[in-house]
């Protein structure tokens, strides 16, 4: 089923050689921007580029992926892309988290924790975690490599004086492996904890800007702080409305106009799976 | 406590043509522990120079000028500046401040710089202000207002709050009216009767007789035609 | 870890064994043009040295050199540091860099090149603490007041940012900021110029105040000799590059032996 126009996932060989160059940089300084030459993607900047770049480098024949877009399956882009991949690489699909080999996200964590067979690809707009607090490249590439953050722990003291606490609810900056301060893509901050000792290949992208970035497996990655206001994730105190859990990241879905809203899962597939498991006990009570 | 032996200094005035100006030779006194010596002499003969050289201020041209036993003719900086701070104490005619600075911390200072806590130094520094009849509205305003005889006056408690074994005073009680230089004599005389070494000009007659115990000519060491002193031979009582 | 006392010594400073600073043969030129040629001198603990000369005299060069805004091309000066004595014209960046934000400080002729001009006063002083692993979001601002005190701006301003600040307390934060890590000798390039004469006053005398109750050593730039005598205990005339006269600022200014210095001070207004 794969056009015979194009090569596997659409990039050639020895793009993806470049790409995997890159990637192996990135997984060996876990944090560490790497730059690499990003290609002509057939969508826009702003789509997706750099994962679809570095999932097409990591796809095999016998890779089963899936692609989330705010934790949903059937947004637009994550159908898109989905059917990029199964149009140039022939690839299995799936909606099932604990079925996928490799997961491209936009903006989320998958609720289900991943194991060590899976890497997650991460949509990246702006990798530069200190971009909006210092506009020169040059400045910022060096404030990396002599591993001088005073901005970054400046702008959190800013906040707290200003707002009481740190007003970042989104790309919240991490401390990867001790060393690199990352931006962790605009995730909210209530996934940051999941960043940490995740036995999956995490892998970020940044088809504009041309970065690579990487977490290893099992890295320490710590969101940063004060001892005297930690880090805080967050959180409605709503349950879902369709599947009743209430430690998961919801959306909030206004439903009239005269200010009638409910909240859900905002992983599609987390929520699916867990009234599926309900569905079958209907008449009992849920297993907790 | 203060030797100056085979001194000399010659103004080069590099804004005239470079012409020198021998202003003193082979000059050669000391002063004991618990002694008061006057500098005499007539106005413009050397008198304030060679006070200057003793401090550090001016520099010798050659010679000898030892302080407590430390050298000051060739020294490093920073031994003068820890002779001045705890040995070396100087009264100049001026007062010279950093402005807008209270009187009572201009003071204060030279006990500070030692380590004294600032408050006791400051009421130290009162005590000796109310002494010198300075009153206590001028003691938070900075001096550089004051009357020439008030400034003086703060200029001497300066000089005087810190009890240092050598003093260089120079003509401490110019512009002071009688009852204040005598509040001024008797500071000096207290002085060295707890050991101070003092050296002086005074051209007040009473107040040279009332504190010094003898004289030291400075025209004696003004070089001649030839740029040699009139008298070579060491002046003592 | 350097100790971060925002507490005032109990002692007078006394004068160590070893020289804080010792510079020799620093020569910079710029192409044909001479920056600075062979410059040698030495810093104590404590001690205020001031460098005087007009424009083209070579201090700023010189300031430059020291601080590693520029390269000189030849030369060492040799700081004596925590770790021992270290030549900082050869240190590689990181490690200088480290160096001008822990032991060292720079004090900038505009304050607004010295600050962050778009955080808040508490940040400006808090951020070399930040940046030397403090944690304590309550005690990096409750430090960072003491110091604004100390430096005589109201408490009650740290929140406020700087443009919102007059020149001398712009001038006074930058101090602050730069004073917060404990440096051990603090380069200042004409800290009052651009100043009102009375706002100049109070902070000569503020600056007086803190080298005399912290034991810094400072190294003052100027052109104005009148700051040179308030202020520095030691004097070093600068022309064309070269160093002139050096020694005692009273004897400098009072007894000058060279030239160029007699002109100097015969031409200042009021000394």
């Amino acid at each position: 089923m794969t056009d015979a126009a194009y090569n596997f996932a659409y990039l050639d060989e020895r793009t993806k050689k470049m790409i995997r160059r890159a990637l192996l940089k990135a997984v060996a300084i876990p944090g560490y921007q790497v730059p690499f030459a990003s290609r002509e993607m057939p969508m826009p900047y702003g789509w997706g580029t750099g994962g679809v770049q570095v999932t097409a480098a990591c796809l095999t024949p016998e890779d089963t992926l899936k692609v989330i877009d705010q934790g949903a399956d059937d947004t637009t882009n994550a159908v898109s892309i989905r059917g990029f991949f199964e149009k140039t690489a022939g690839v299995a699909t799936t909606t099932t988290t604990a079925e996928a080999t490799i997961i491209q996200t936009r903006h989320r964590i998958p609720e289900e924790p991943m194991t060590e067979d899976q890497i997650l690809v991460y949509q990246v707009p702006i990798p530069e975690p200190l971009r909006y607090l210092e506009p020169r490249e040059t400045e910022t590439r060096r404030a990396h490599a002599l591993e001088e953050y005073g901005i970054m722990k400046v702008k959190l003291y800013e906040d707290i004086a200003r707002h009481g606490h740190v007003k970042t609810a989104f790309a919240y900056p991490v401390l990867v492996a001790g060393r690199y301060v990352m931006d962790p893509s605009p995730i909210p901050k209530f996934d940051n904890p999941r960043l940490s000792g995740s036995p999956a290949l995490q892998l970020f992208g940044a088809g504009r800007e041309q970065r690579i970035y990487a977490v290893p497996p099992h890295t320490t990655v710590v969101s940063l702080d004060f001892d005297d206001h930690p880090f805080n994730r967050g959180g409605t105190g709503e349950c879902c409305a369709l599947c009743g859990v209430a430690d998961t990241y919801l959306d909030e879905v206004i439903t009239d106009d005269v200010g009638g809203r409910m909240f859900v899962c905002s992983d599609t597939d987390f929520c699916e799976q867990q009234r599926d498991a309900a569905a079958p006990t209907a008449g009992w009570e849920a297993a907790s | 406590m203060i030797e100056v032996k085979n001194c000399s200094k010659v103004f080069t005035l590099h804004l005239q043509g470079g012409i020198r100006l021998p202003v003193l030779n082979n000059v050669n006194f000391s002063i004991i522990k618990g002694e008061a010596v006057a500098l005499t002499g007539p106005s413009g003969v050397g008198k304030s120079t060679l006070l200057r050289m003793i401090y550090g201020n001016y520099l010798a041209e050659q010679g000898s000028i030892t302080v407590d036993g430390v050298e000051v003719v060739g020294a490093e900086p920073r031994t003068i500046l820890a002779l001045r701070r705890a040995t070396l104490g100087y009264v100049s005619q001026f007062l010279r401040v950093v402005p807008r600075v209270a009187t009572v911390d201009v003071v204060a200072e030279p006990l500070i710089t030692l380590g004294t806590p600032p408050d006791q130094a400051r009421d130290l520094a009162k005590a000796l202000l109310s002494r010198l009849r300075v009153p206590p509205q001028l003691w938070s305003l900075p001096p550089a207002t004051f009357s020439g005889g008030e400034q003086q006056r703060i200029n001497i408690a300066r000089g005087l709050i810190h009890p240092y074994p050598a003093l260089l005073v120079d003509e401490p009680t110019a512009s002071l009216d009688a009852e204040n230089r005598q509040v001024v004599i008797d500071l000096l005389c207290e002085a060295k009767a707890r050991g101070a070494a003092i050296l002086g000009i005074f051209h007040d007659a009473a107040a040279r007789g009332a504190v010094c115990d003898r004289d030291v000519d400075v025209g004696a060491f003004v070089p001649d035609a030839d740029g040699e002193a009139a008298q070579s031979a060491p002046v003592s009582a | 870890m350097t100790a971060l006392a925002a507490e005032l010594p109990a002692e007078a400073p006394s004068p160590g064994a070893e020289a804080l600073l010792t510079v020799e043969g620093l020569t910079k030129s710029y192409g044909s043009q001479i920056g600075c040629r062979d410059v040698c001198f030495d810093i104590w603990p404590g001690e205020v040295m001031g460098i005087v000369g007009e424009s083209g005299s070579g201090k700023t060069t010189l300031l430059r050199c020291l601080s590693g805004h520029l390269s000189a091309d030849s030369g060492t000066a040799v700081f004596d540091g925590e770790d021992g004595p270290v030549d900082v014209l050869s240190m590689p960046e990181p490690a200088r860099r480290r160096l001008m934000r822990t032991e060292w400080a720079l004090v900038h002729q505009n304050p607004r090149d010295g600050l962050r001009l778009g955080v808040s006063a508490g940040a400006n002083v808090g951020e070399r603490l930040m940046a030397v692993g403090w944690r304590h979001y309550g005690r990096i601002r409750e430090t960072a007041g003491s110091w604004l005190d100390r430096v005589e701006i109201d408490p009650e301003r740290i929140d406020d940012r700087p443009t919102t600040f007059s020149g001398g307390m712009q001038q006074r934060l930058q101090i602050a900021r730069n004073l917060v890590s404990a440096p051990r000798l603090v380069f200042m390039d004409e800290p009052t110029g651009g100043l009102d004469v009375s706002v100049q006053a109070r902070l000569l005398d503020l600056m007086r105040s803190l080298v005399r109750d912290l034991g810094l050593s400072v190294v003052v730039v100027t052109h104005d000799l009148a700051v040179a005598r308030l202020l520095a205990d030691r004097l070093m005339v600068m022309r064309r590059g070269e160093v002139v006269e050096s020694g005692l600022t009273d004897q400098v200014l009072d007894d000058p032996q060279h030239n160029y210095t007699q002109l100097l001070v015969s031409a200042a207004l009021r000394l």
